[in-house]
């Protein structure tokens, strides 16, 4: 069963040994915090949507935009090659962060989403067709649904699906069941973003290498709560993005496997993606320029680097038990509460706590919750497949983050105890 | 903002007491509404006395705010014709999208959702059974979304 299953990364509950978060100073770092929502402290439980960004990244990103902008991989002039310096360091900075081989395999892209998209168009849609499968998980976010049913309907090759527990696990015998000589891809989530259940990616990497098929990991949720460490791992693709790693929006990437991206045709043609350009012919450009046509976010990037600087100099493993401590408080608090049903108790979870409370519709809880300071994301969290599943419209989700505090978690039970009195 | 604004206590009653909740055996229109962004559902069933609606009821599920504007339309609309009720919706939709509109008194117990137009992520919750209720008149049986 998943839940005996103990994920090589590093999003369990981290070691005891870690050094414990000087709250107090990051709070300091991101001046939003300081922010009154409807006259009240905002205690901001919504990083799982998009983390806050520190002052570094935000300093970072301004540096970059007054001393050294310029278009990347043109110029022969100084702010050009200070600019490409910029952003080829980026890429350094995350394949660093990854530990990835080589500079070659990190693609910059828009976020999560167009990574994911970039490996359905230049690599599923290119290879698969009738009698060949994409097997998924039943905890996916749409961004891993949709284009591999985009995928589908163009080559005729099927979609299946892994089912999870009511606890949010992976059924792990169905998945190997699933998994089979059809099966050509595997895409699954690190870490749900709707229950905060982390995979057994690792032994799932394995199983699919071993029916020979190729694994796309994403990591949206996991990258800012877990150290990822991609040699280990083996994921053929890995996708995250920027904005909930303390990043600016807009910024993400695609690792890919050298041998894999090199096979792929180009995604988007354009500037940049290309070496020589006629009317007859164009020869296109080396990895990893060859996946990124256009002006690339240059800034964003500046600001990834800065934020991966920023996580590393407070150290994932710190984070992650600061995270760790604030779930298990949050989760024992809301579990007093009578009226709260948690939604997502996996054994193995990551920094978010979904919950509905009996008799008050999600929305309505959000706003009332808002009225007090407390941000939370309500709805079906992008995952409409999960709610049906559990038989619920939408949920209430609390998520943690390097800035949260144990104070943060008391406002949230007091902010629930009052919308109970309002509805009740 | 002052939640009394949104949450008045109209608007709570209504939610935990919904008039006009269950369905009609064999309606004259029928009609089922979708939020797909909050995961709304309703479905709005009249009984038809010529042009006049003679009986109407709602079921489903939805956020306060939806279950509420259900549950007072019903109340407002029954015994009304459809030209009333299509005045009686562009009144309504003027009050929950104007934010700086006087309220219109006139709309009775209907004017507790006043407090919607301060809040834009939740016109829609208020204007759901409005639709479907449009929809039940105009088509017999049909669906409609909010997006």
């Amino acid at each position: 069963m998943a839940a005996n299953i103990s994920p090589v990364s590093r999003a369990d509950p981290a070691p005891a040994q870690a050094p414990r978060l000087d709250v107090a100073r990051v709070r300091g770092d991101f001046p939003i915090l300081g922010t009154l929502v409807n006259g009240q402290p905002l205690v901001y439980l919504d990083s799982a949507a998009s983390a806050q960004e520190p002052r570094q990244v935000l300093r970072a990103v301004e540096t970059y935009a007054t001393e050294s902008h310029a278009n990347v991989h043109r110029g022969v002039h100084a702010l050009s090659q200070a600019a490409t310096a910029a952003f080829e360091g980026a890429r350094e900075r995350v394949r660093r962060f990854l530990n990835a081989r080589a500079v070659r395999e990190i693609v910059f892209t828009r976020g999560t989403t167009e990574a994911i998209n970039l490996v359905a168009q230049a690599y599923a849609r290119e290879r698969l067709g009738p009698g060949e499968e994409i097997l998924i998980t039943a905890l996916e976010h749409h961004a891993n649904i949709v284009p591999w049913q985009m995928v589908r309907d163009r080559t005729g090759c099927a979609l299946k699906v892994a089912p999870m527990n009511r606890r949010g696990e992976l059924l792990w015998d169905e998945f190997l069941k699933l998994l089979g000589p059809r099966t050509r891809l595997v895409a699954v989530a690190h870490v749900s973003n709707a229950l905060g259940t982390v995979l057994p990616v690792k032994q799932m990497v394995d199983a699919a290498h071993a029916a020979g098929a190729v694994v796309l990991v994403d990591g949206a949720q996991a990258v800012p709560h877990t150290r990822v460490d991609l040699q280990a791992l083996g994921a053929d693709f890995y996708a995250f993005s920027g904005h909930k790693l303390y990043a600016p929006t807009g910024i993400g990437v695609l690792y890919g496997r050298e041998e894999l991206l090199g096979a792929m045709p180009p995604w988007q043609g354009g500037g940049d993606m290309i070496l020589s350009v006629s009317f007859e012919k164009t020869t296109y450009n080396e990895l990893p320029y060859k996946f990124e046509a256009g002006t690339p976010n240059i800034s964003g990037a500046v600001g990834l680097a800065a934020a991966m600087d920023y996580v590393e100099g407070l150290g994932l493993e710190a984070i992650a038990a600061h995270e760790q401590r604030l779930l298990a408080l949050a989760t024992a608090a809301l579990e007093r509460l009578p009226y709260i049903e948690l939604v997502g108790t996996a054994a193995h979870k990551a920094a978010v706590l979904s919950f509905t409370m009996t008799g008050v519709h999600a929305h309505d809880l959000g706003t009332v919750l808002d009225a007090q300071g407390v941000a939370v994301r309500t709805g079906h969290h992008c995952a409409m497949p999960v709610m049906t599943f559990l038989g619920i419209p939408a949920t209430a989700r609390a998520s943690f983050a390097c800035y949260n505090t144990e104070d943060d978690v008391a406002r949230l039970v007091a902010a629930l105890t009052r919308a109970r009195e309002v509805f009740l | 903002m002052d939640l009394k604004d949104l949450y008045r206590d109209v608007i709570l009653d209504h939610n935990r007491q919904p008039r006009n909740f269950g369905r009609i055996e064999s309606p004259d229109g029928r009609a089922e509404g979708h939020n797909p962004l909050c995961g709304d559902r309703l479905s709005v069933c009249v009984r038809m006395d010529g042009e006049r609606v003679a009986d109407i009821r709602f079921e489903g599920h939805g956020c306060a705010i939806s279950t509420a504007s259900a549950s007072l339309m019903t109340e407002a609309v029954k015994g009304k014709d459809r030209a009333a009720i299509a005045a009686l919706f562009a009144r309504v939709h003027a009050l929950l999208t104007q934010p700086q509109a006087a309220v219109d008194a006139g709309l009775g117990k209907l004017a507790a959702l006043s407090g919607v137009r301060e809040f834009p992520a939740r016109v829609k919750c208020a204007s759901l059974c409005w639709h479907t209720l449009n929809a039940a008149l105009a088509h017999g049986t049909a669906t409609v979304s909010t997006e």
